[in-house]
């Protein structure tokens, strides 16, 4: 459709014209700004907690987690040098012998979600899942934060309270 | 030959006065659209629905995704 439009643009006289090929899906997926009825719905982008604490695959896990337990956080992500998730530290990992390099001892490839995902759908799967958190990326795998499901139900609950009379 | 872009090539495109046309249908363009896109559905796409662009400035069409 949109190569369409743009052939005929072209057709019709206009120089310059340009496809934006990957459309608004690839823009909403890296949380930048929607106009329309659903940008006052509730989205992950929302409530996402980007101060997260993150390391790369070489680091080894004791330097890691001392960082992160002073920091008060129980969980790590693993990115590369463009800030693309590759991985996630959790309670098992933190049980390595400290010299023992990240890459090894993490979960691989963890799921990831959209910043545009409503966010009551998505808590509703989360709390099926019984999951307490979910990493945000970009489509492109870039790292955004992380979301607590306390914090999306606080927020739905907030715009629930906010519609009523 | 229209020209292929991404999203770094949109924003900086809009900072140089481009303008944006997302060719959906006029329900799915009020869902959602990207900031201070107009709507011009692919259908309605003809000599008279382009006049309201300059055809001095650059354009941006876009939809959902890869189609």
């Amino acid at each position: 459709m949109n190569s369409r439009a743009a052939w005929r643009l072209e057709h019709l006289g206009f120089p310059h014209v340009y496809r934006y090929a990957a459309g608004k899906c690839d823009w909403f997926a890296c949380g930048l700004t929607m106009e329309g009825e659903f940008s006052d719905i509730p989205k992950a982008i929302d409530v996402v907690r980007r101060d997260v604490p993150t390391c790369k695959l070489q680091d080894r896990i004791g330097d890691v987690y001392k960082r992160c337990q002073e920091a008060g956080w129980q969980v790590c992500l693993v990115v590369n040098e463009s800030n693309i998730v590759l991985g996630r530290l959790r309670r098992d990992a933190w049980q390595a012998p400290p010299e023992t390099p990240v890459e090894q001892v993490m979960e691989n490839g963890p799921t990831t979600f959209r910043p545009d995902n409503f966010l009551e759908p998505l808590t509703r799967r989360m709390r099926e899942k019984k999951v307490g958190t979910v990493i945000l990326t970009t489509s492109d795998g870039v790292l955004l934060g992380l979301l607590y499901r306390k914090d999306a139900e606080a927020r739905l609950q907030q715009s629930q309270t906010a519609k009523e009379p | 030959m229209p020209q292929d872009i991404d999203r770094e090539d949109v924003q900086r495109l809009l900072l140089r006065g481009a303008q944006l046309v997302e060719v959906l249908p006029s329900e799915e363009y009020h869902e959602a659209h990207l900031p201070g896109a107009i709507n011009i559905p692919l259908k309605t796409l003809d000599a008279q629905s382009a006049r309201q662009l300059d055809a001095g400035r650059p354009v941006i069409t876009y939809c959902d995704d890869f189609q």
